[in-house]
């Protein structure tokens, strides 16, 4: 019944993400690909429960590699994405006035 | 159980700001405040997953937060506009092999019923070929290793067999469980696999495979969700997972190519069988080019990749206002896989301040093209090739160009007479309202300010 819940959950989420974000214009395509990929970081989460679990030394050790590898994604992902936009925010001001 | 309840409510208010925060980035206005509102949902899920009683040992947490995070604020600080193509694919990279190394460890923690197997399969799978393949797009973008199409006699029955040998060591490691070699061969297979499948993709198709790895890293994050049961991966992931693909839609359109030709058949396979080209090529020196510019009233540029490869993109903006300074209407042509990366060429020039109301779309400049006294190309070339419109034998038949051959003359900024990334060539630099600039993109513009002052 949970892999039934689960799968529920996915189907639903992949309409919702087709739904969202159908038409974007092109300007925010490399912001939103670099913004969608920081949330792919979101890994990061089960990485701290495995690296966090006290138990198994291997599964600490793979878990400690996977939060450090989904960090680097979400931190620089959300930072890099926030740089681009601030550029473009600022172009925006500049063209008002 | 308490605290349980409370981490789940609170995975639900992430989902709800990773949605609200996806939907503001679809909108210029509320584009930053959409990314922070998705940081926002991001940061609760992580500190709120820190309170979850399984976790006993933060040291190790504490250790890799602190790795990771050096590392990502230091590449997106010091990472040039000109570099982003490449951050991204390193990024999806890690977020895929993050999400295999969730996995693989899943199989430590976790009961190993079937289903938990299926999905630890699925998890290292897809988070292998993300990672391989990220690899090998960075690679081919920084031009470590050649951006053509690698193709051999016979990739299509190696990647088959490939595919078989993995579904093959996937059912009998969901038959004996408890033998982690079977994991261990999944896992190299993967990685090969992912090596294969982005070889044969030449540097002008990069747009495509660069979305589409994004949305690969947002499924495998989702397949690793399933195998340690947890909610938020499980949505988040596929929202990434949904964009990638959205993207890859768009990318594959603008090139009016179906994505298994996008994945299946390098460009360069194709024989070319054109007809000789009529015409001869005129090149024209910046004083020349100067009092033809100085005399127009409206000026189209077209970019390409050669001019995020020249960095060129601030002469450009100079180059815009002292034209806007002599009366003359400036705007910018974006063919939407001009580049290495979906909506490249926006972020170059945005990163040069030039306005992005005048970044015009393919679709509604052409209709305006015969109106342009110059179209100035720099570093485009398949974009603009108008054999794609004409020649019906040409490998890029039926892609969307930008028509700037209908402008009154097209200048041609180029290094030299080379052919683009797909190898075809391009009749544009044989017509007779075409005058080519020789030289590195920067510098030609360089010369044509020092001719404006």
């Amino acid at each position: 019944m949970e892999a039934v819940y689960l799968t529920f959950i996915l189907v639903l989420s992949i309409f919702l993400g087709f739904e969202l974000i159908a038409k974007v214009p092109a300007t925010l395509h490399t912001p939103l690909m670099s913004g969608s990929n920081a949330i792919s970081g979101i890994t990061l989460v089960g990485a701290l429960l495995s690296a966090g679990s006290g138990g198994e030394t291997m599964a600490i050790i793979l878990g400690t590699c996977s939060v450090a590898l989904a960090t680097t994604n979400v931190v620089g992902g959300y930072m890099v994405t926030n740089r681009m936009l601030a550029m473009f925010k600022k172009k925006k001001e500049g063209s008002k006035s | 159980m308490n605290i349980e309840l409370v981490i789940n409510f609170s995975y639900v208010l992430s989902a709800a700001l990773f949605i609200f925060g996806l939907k503001m980035l679809g909108s210029p206005a509320t584009a930053q405040k959409g990314n922070l509102v998705s940081s926002a949902g991001m940061f609760i899920a992580v500190v709120i997953t820190l309170l979850n009683q399984s976790i006993i040992d933060y040291q190790w947490i504490l250790i890799g937060v602190i790795i990771g995070a050096i590392i990502g604020a230091m590449a997106a600080r010091l990472v040039a506009m000109t570099g982003m193509p490449e951050l991204v694919a390193v990024f999806n990279g890690f977020g895929g092999l993050a999400s295999l190394l969730v996995g693989w460890a899943a199989w430590y923690l976790s009961g190993n019923t079937s289903f938990t197997i299926v999905t630890i399969i699925l998890s290292v799978f897809i988070g292998g070929v993300t990672f391989t393949g990220s690899l090998i797009a960075w690679a081919k973008l920084s031009e470590t290793i050649s951006g053509k199409p690698y193709l051999f006699s016979g990739q299509r029955v190696f990647n088959s067999i490939l595919l078989l040998a993995i579904i093959t060591i996937g059912v009998m490691f969901i038959n004996e469980p408890a033998n982690i070699t079977y994991l261990y061969t999944l896992i190299a297979l993967s990685f090969l696999f992912g090596i294969m499948a982005v070889i044969p993709i030449g540097g002008a198709d990069m747009p495509v495979v660069i979305s589409l790895l994004n949305s690969y890293s947002g499924l495998a994050a989702c397949a690793a969700g399933f195998a340690i049961n947890n909610n938020i991966l499980i949505v988040a992931g596929s929202l990434v997972g949904a964009t990638g693909i959205i993207l890859t839609n768009i990318m594959c359109k603008a090139m009016n190519r179906s994505l298994g030709n996008v994945l299946f058949s390098g460009f360069g396979a194709v024989s070319t069988t054109l007809g000789k080209i009529e015409g001869e090529v005129k090149p024209i020196s910046p004083e020349d080019a100067y009092f033809i510019l100085e005399a127009a009233s409206n000026v189209v540029i077209v970019p390409g990749y050669g001019m995020a490869v020249a960095q060129a993109q601030h002469v450009v903006k100079e180059l815009q206002e002292l034209l806007e300074g002599n009366d003359c209407e400036v705007s910018y042509a974006i063919h939407p896989v001009a580049g290495r990366m979906p909506g490249h060429m926006n972020v170059l020039l945005a990163e040069a301040d030039v306005p992005y109301d005048q970044l015009i779309e393919m679709d509604d400049i052409n209709p305006r093209m015969e109106l342009m006294d110059v179209a100035f190309v720099i570093g485009a070339n398949d974009v603009v090739n108008p054999a794609a419109r004409d020649e019906e034998n040409s490998p890029i038949y039926g892609m969307p160009i930008i028509n700037v051959d209908y402008a009154n003359t097209v200048f041609v900024l180029k290094r030299s007479m080379a052919s683009g990334f797909a190898g075809v060539d391009n009749p544009l630099f044989f017509a007779e309202n075409t005058r080519m600039l020789f030289g590195d993109a920067k510098e030609s513009i360089g010369k044509l300010i020092r001719e404006f002052n």
